[in-house]
């Protein structure tokens, strides 16, 4: 090994282990119990010692020593883990750092003096010792054993990423030449061929599938350094700050993992400067002096989340206003009060800060527009949003480019679609001829129930384009039910294959526009496969409005986008129910005496049609025994209450006791239904009323009618 | 006089004989499987795999205007090109050598062509019984852009 490539592994490998020492320091100062760790810290500075005296890196050499000698009394126990071991150390590790980067730009250590930092690890080495150690520390030996080429100490090894690169090229000619065989071998009838080209095919698709993950790092990496800076801020800021990380393990490609860096350091230093307030202000408001500071990754619904959260004081919106009204980014009325999205986009506007003075910190008024324009050139996006109980989120969302998630596929029209698994709930089949589970319709969208609940439906074939195919009548009907921004719907497939990981492209540009594709990926025999937007395919549909309602997932949807004008009646034994006002042609009362006896059923003569009698008594099961008893006729018994609406069979009339009134409601649901007919109870004018449904109702009344 | 040569891949298509400057051209490859996009642009052919890498494939066809997809997409030849944001396969039917021309033989579209042909042609180099005719690459890709959907295309 050339001295050049000595020293190069040496810059790189002590950068990490210098990280490492950051998060090891930081732990030690919560629980400085933990010997393993302090055993860790220990064998970072002692290979740096060793390595720098080779090198003929003195001071570096020196400072490595003393802080060696700290951390031998610490492990010793000699010592206590204190306050000044902590910063000694960590001034330690930062002058370490300076010094390597001297080194790897100029090949010296740069001229730093650090007397000041000898004589802190000194004093922090010597306070309240108790005896000085009669030898050095025993355990000086190991390491150069750690150190010997062909040792793997854990299971990882370092590549160059140029390494990796030529790698997937080659798996890319890999590839090329594999889809020839498969082409040819297909040519032939020869079926060892046959087999022989499918194991290769198999095997390339896994090579690759190995390839591409090579460059998938966990979002850990980058958080690596987070805690200290935080530390360092918090510190800087005289604020006290908890950071809790979550969803270390969540994976990106290298290249993305790069582009968030510093967005996300932007957005915490934002959060540490002007979130979270200080102590003293925080004990006045009844909060812990500690302030909350939450950094979260996940995979959701198909796209990478990271979101910053701090229990601070949330967005001033009067100040953003004034602020954006100084800087000349809000003309027009000022007595005009803004919506959410408006205070979002001037926070996000460049050249705005609400800092009276530059922030520590931030507040250069260069953060957050920046921030948002690196995260969009990388086809992501980021938002704001305040926290229920106080405190502000800031939330990244970026797009599935190289992303590895889990996946369903299926069929549409002879193509293969992917569908993110995280966002599939489960699977049903339907064999068509079953009567009740067949596709309703509810307010002219498609529905089928659900163990209860309404589920509204899509046909995929109809969202991308193609005719509808009518299903024969002994045909399944598959559909996987999906849930999406809080809203469960059921999407009609042709097939379900299986599911498994998949790697996720991007769209090629041209197609991006194309909203309901979330990506794109290489299937096992090499085709590619769209990968479906969920939320989006949902929206599209207009089955999700566009305020996300707080509504239960379980909840059924029923076309809650615009109030519903509905007839409330009264039904037997005083309850409450609610027809669809759409659903109703008139309003008529008869005399008692219009009924008539046809066919086995009530009937009435009305303007010249013959319109069949529906009594609510019978169409609904009472429960309590009670109601069974209660009379069919009206209060007033002569008059006959009729709500004439459209049925398949034509005009039924349905009997009820009295007409309330008509409204215009909004149907927020709150049970659902507990019998057939009925669509779901809810709360009108504060009486429990049920919601009918017509077309399940009446056709009870068909059933009996046409029984003989 | 020195009149200056350059390059071009040639290629065929019904009964057209296109030539690409050869520095746009990435790479030439026999048919693939192309997959179907739905609600995509009309000269949108499909997508493909290349060693990994998914790439649109622009029917060349309807691109100049012709009424009618190519017959077989998944027959074609696949000329790949560099296009503005990337790499971008052009469906043919068949490759041809790569000639040298010279300045002296090319002209500008001829008049009698007209539509979106016009525009996706650089010129056109006179040789011996025939006419090349170069296609403009940045010009023919955006073109796939703003071509009407597939279901705009079928009413």
């Amino acid at each position: 090994m050339s001295d050049n490539e000595i020293l190069k592994e040496f810059l790189d490998e002590s950068h990490e282990n210098l990280d490492e020492l950051d998060r090891h320091v930081l732990v030690l100062d919560k629980d400085p119990s933990r010997q393993d760790l302090l055993a860790a810290v220990f064998r970072t500075i002692h290979t740096i010692k060793g390595t720098s005296a080779f090198l003929r890196f003195s001071k570096l050499e020196a400072l490595s020593h003393a802080g060696e000698t700290l951390l031998g009394k610490l492990r010793q126990g000699e010592l206590p883990w204190g306050a000044k071991s902590a910063s000694a150390l960590l001034a330690l590790v930062d002058a370490t750092r300076a010094m390597l980067s001297n080194i790897g730009a100029t090949g010296s250590e740069g001229d730093a003096d650090h007397a000041a930092l000898l004589l802190q690890l000194g004093e922090a080495s010597a306070k309240e010792a108790r005896h000085e150690p009669a030898t050095a520390p025993p355990e000086a030996v190991p390491s150069i054993a750690e150190r010997a080429p062909g040792v793997v100490t854990e299971a990882r090894l370092r590549v160059d990423v140029g390494l990796l690169d030529r790698l997937m090229n080659l798996v890319g000619e890999l590839v090329l030449a594999r889809n020839e065989i498969t082409r040819l071998a297909a040519q032939q009838i020869d079926p060892s061929l046959h087999r022989a080209a499918a194991h290769l095919s198999a095997l390339t698709t896994q090579l690759q599938h190995g390839v591409m993950q090579t460059r998938m790092q966990p979002i850990g990496n980058l958080w690596g350094k987070l805690p200290r800076l935080v530390r360092d801020l918090a510190a800087a800021c005289g604020k006290q700050i908890h950071l809790e990380l979550d969803g270390e393990d969540t994976e990106l490609d290298k290249a993305l993992l790069e582009a968030i860096r510093d967005p996300l350091t932007h957005l915490l230093r934002n959060a540490i400067d002007h979130g979270i307030e200080a102590p003293d202000a925080r004990a006045l408001a009844g909060k812990a002096p500690e302030g909350r500071l939450v950094l979260r990754a996940f995979n959701g619904g198909g796209i990478l989340v990271i979101e910053v959260s701090d229990d601070g004081a949330g967005i001033d919106v009067a100040k953003v206003l004034a602020r954006a009204r100084e800087r000349g980014l809000l003309s027009g009325d000022s007595s005009r009060a803004l919506g959410e999205d408006e205070v979002t986009r001037l926070l996000f506007s460049p050249g705005f800060s609400t800092s009276a003075s530059v922030g520590r910190l931030s507040g250069r008024g260069v953060g957050l527009d920046v921030v948002k324009t690196t995260i969009e050139r990388i086809g992501g996006s980021v938002c704001v949003e305040p926290n229920a109980g106080g405190g502000t989120t800031f939330r990244i969302m970026l797009p599935l480019t190289l992303a590895i998630i889990p996946a369903l596929m299926v069929m549409c029209h002879g193509d293969r679609y992917a569908i993110p698994l995280v966002g599939v709930v489960e699977l049903v089949r339907f064999e068509n001829a079953t009567s009740d589970r067949t596709i309703e319709s509810v307010n002219g969208a498609p529905v089928i129930r659900l163990r209860g609940m309404l589920l509204p439906l899509l046909g995929l074939a109809a969202e991308l384009g193609h005719e509808e195919r009518r299903a024969a009548p002994d045909e399944p009907i598959l559909i996987v039910v999906l849930e999406a921004g809080g809203r469960r719907f059921g999407v009609v497939v042709d097939g379900i294959e299986d599911a498994g990981e998949i790697v996720v492209r991007p769209l090629p540009s041209a197609l991006k526009s194309r909203a309901c594709f979330a990506g794109a990926t290489i299937g096992s025999d090499g085709a590619v496969a769209l990968i479906l937007d969920v939320l989006a395919f949902a929206r599209r549909s207009a089955i999700l409005s566009e305020h996300r309602d707080p509504a239960p997932a379980q909840a059924v949807v029923v076309d809650d986008v615009a109030a519903q004008k509905l007839l409330l009646v009264e039904g037997p034994g005083g309850a409450r129910l609610a027809i669809a006002l759409d659903a109703v042609l008139r309003l008529v009362d008869l005399p008692i005496t219009a009924v008539e006896c046809s066919g086995g059923e009530e009937v009435v003569q009305h303007r010249g049609q013959i319109v069949p009698l529906a009594r609510l008594s019978s169409l609904l099961v009472e429960r309590r025994e009670k109601a069974r008893t209660t009379s069919d006729l009206s209060p007033d018994s002569s008059v006959l209450h009729l709500v004439v609406v459209d049925s398949a069979r034509g005009a039924v009339g349905i009997v009820v006791d009295r007409i309330v009134e008509i409204i215009e409601a909004r149907v927020s649901v709150t049970r659902p239904p507990t019998r057939s007919g009925v669509e779901c109870s809810t709360v009108i004018l504060d009486r429990v009323t049920e919601l009918l449904h017509l077309p399940s109702l009446l056709r009870t009344t068909m059933a009996s009618a046409e029984a003989p | 006089m020195i009149s200056t040569t350059r390059q071009v891949g040639t290629f065929h298509l019904d009964a057209l004989f296109l030539g690409i400057e050869v520095e746009r051209i990435r790479e030439v490859v026999g048919p693939q499987r192309l997959t179907r996009v739905p609600l995509a642009e009309h000269a949108v052919a499909g997508l493909l795999n290349l060693r990994g890498e998914i790439l649109l494939a622009l029917d060349v066809r309807l691109l100049l205007g012709a009424v009618g997809p190519t017959h077989s997409p998944a027959r074609s030849m696949n000329v790949i090109v560099s296009a503005g944001d990337g790499p971008v396969s052009l469906l043919v039917d068949a490759i041809g050598d790569v000639l040298t021309v010279g300045d002296d033989a090319f002209e500008p579209p001829p008049e009698t062509l007209r539509g979106p042909a016009r525009d996706a042609l650089r010129g056109a180099y006179k040789l011996e019984g025939k006419l090349l005719l170069v296609l403009e690459i940045d010009r023919l890709v955006r073109a796939a852009r703003v071509s009407p959907s597939t279901e705009e295309a079928k009413r």
